[in-house]
């Protein structure tokens, strides 16, 4: 079972309609009672930092998602802007992130994307695995996954990245610590490399 | 490498999807959810819908409709029409969109794109800008399906759009759409010349080969198209195709090997 947090931020259905297509049960969080029991979570994310932040603040899941991930140690990934939140500050915003994971949220160096289009970065990209990852199984070749961002998840310690994209520098495209895990691209809507990567999540 | 764009365009009027000759006469061709569920199968990098009744007859969107979009797409979606508030586009955003289009609301309230850009984040925010050559030379922008001139430059307004806050451009040649001779490539230039946002570009495609001429000459870009994608042959039956992986690949350059 997925537990799939709904703070009003991101696209919940989305994810649902991939796990049923692969016959793998979710569940949709949106108290802290939802919560209880989760035996793996998704935290999605779209838009910006700062609202994200508030809403999940503001939905009262909180504690009970610091108990899961940091007490309990059950897996969570997040997605898009739901990776961004679980690092410490962003450069986006003033809100504080939830601090799981050692890193810090910047802003692409608009000087070093030699191209016009700048910011966003948006579209299809590689995404290569720096290292033999259960996240990456069956995607260790050829993959690309779509994005749509413009800051990005600096880890302070880089063992942390697991996987690595391009757009102007290198940059952490998937990061993992312990049970928590962070992707900066849209797995539900990036065809069947996303629907493997989400199948991996749901078997680690 | 970040590849450039290849995304259908689907119209909605009248409950179902039409392509259109210079934003007239629309022609039946067929049921969005099934088209969806087609160009989910084809892989394609990306879907805009835009309802084109909504602005016009004063409508909100449909939100049912776009639920059952959002949930059948497991590509990123665009969708466009009767978007006029923040409110509006918090609650698409809540039903899976990726990104949301302004066209008119922006002409009379333009800082609604720094209002949602603040909620959603820029990236989602992308405005729409029908075109149309003037008689006298430059371009004029149109809004309600092409029937309301606005007196507006195009260009300045584009440029004026990424200082709001905007995401993405796409601009929509009226005087190509539906043509299939090929896009309008001195208006490409001249809208990339005035922004550095990512800029998806409408209207004229007949081939591949317009297509592959637009990224050849601007690289990473969003290329758009209707009729092509919807159309096949010289009768222009309805049949839904995209080019396969290997023929995006051939477009973008990008070894088969690799990709």
């Amino acid at each position: 079972m997925i537990t799939l947090i709904d703070y009003g931020v991101g696209n919940i259905f989305a994810f649902q309609n991939v796990y049923k297509r692969l016959d793998i049960p979710t569940k949709i969080a949106k108290t802290s009672s939802d919560l209880e029991g989760a035996e793996k979570l998704i935290l999605p994310g779209v838009g910006a930092f700062d609202y994200a932040m508030q809403q999940l603040n503001a939905s009262g899941m909180r504690d009970k998602l610091d108990e899961l991930v940091l007490d309990k140690k059950i897996p969570v990934i997040g997605i898009c802007v739901g990776m961004q939140m679980m690092g410490n500050k962003s450069e986006e915003g003033r809100e504080e992130g939830l601090k799981w994971m050692d890193a810090e949220i910047k802003r692409f160096d608009e000087s070093l994307i030699n191209q016009r289009t700048k910011l966003p970065h948006m579209g299809w990209n590689d995404v290569v695995p720096v290292r033999n990852h259960p996240l990456f199984s069956r995607l260790e070749h050829n993959a690309i996954f779509y994005f749509l961002h413009s800051y990005f998840f600096k880890c302070n310690d880089h063992s942390n990245t697991i996987a690595v994209s391009d757009y102007g520098l290198q940059f952490t495209s998937a990061a993992n610590v312990d049970n928590i895990y962070g992707i900066q691209f849209h797995p539900e809507k990036s065809h069947q490399y996303g629907e493997i990567l989400l199948d991996n999540f749901a078997k680690i | 490498m970040l590849r450039p764009r290849i995304i259908p365009s689907l119209l909605y009027h009248d409950k179902g999807l039409v392509k259109t000759v210079n934003f007239k006469s629309p022609k039946y061709v067929g049921d969005p959810i099934n088209a969806v569920r087609i160009f989910n199968e084809k892989q394609v990098d990306e879907l805009a819908f835009f309802d084109i009744d909504a602005t016009v007859l004063g409508k909100e969107p449909d939100y049912a409709l776009i639920e059952k979009l959002a949930n059948q797409s497991r590509m990123p979606l665009c969708y466009g029409g009767g978007v006029k508030t923040k409110e509006q586009a918090q609650r698409i955003f809540g039903l899976g969109i990726e990104k949301i289009a302004l066209s008119s609301a922006i002409i009379q309230n333009s800082k609604l794109v720094t209002e949602i850009a603040e909620r959603v984040g820029s990236q989602s925010v992308i405005v729409v800008l029908d075109v149309k050559k003037k008689v006298f030379g430059g371009y004029e922008l149109y809004t309600h399906n092409g029937k309301k001139a606005t007196g507006i430059n195009p260009l300045k307004l584009a440029a004026e759009m990424q200082q709001l806050g905007a995401g993405e451009i796409i601009i929509n040649s009226i005087d190509q759409d539906g043509s299939m001779k090929g896009y309008d490539m001195s208006l490409i230039e001249k809208v990339a010349g005035v922004t550095s946002l990512p800029l998806t570009v409408l209207g004229g495609a007949g081939s591949l080969q317009d297509i592959e001429n637009v990224i050849e000459k601007h690289g990473v870009i969003g290329v758009a198209a209707g009729s092509l994608f919807v159309f096949k042959g010289p009768y222009k039956a309805v049949l839904i195709n995209y080019p396969s992986q290997t023929e995006k690949n051939k477009i973008f350059k990008v070894d088969n090997n690799e990709n």
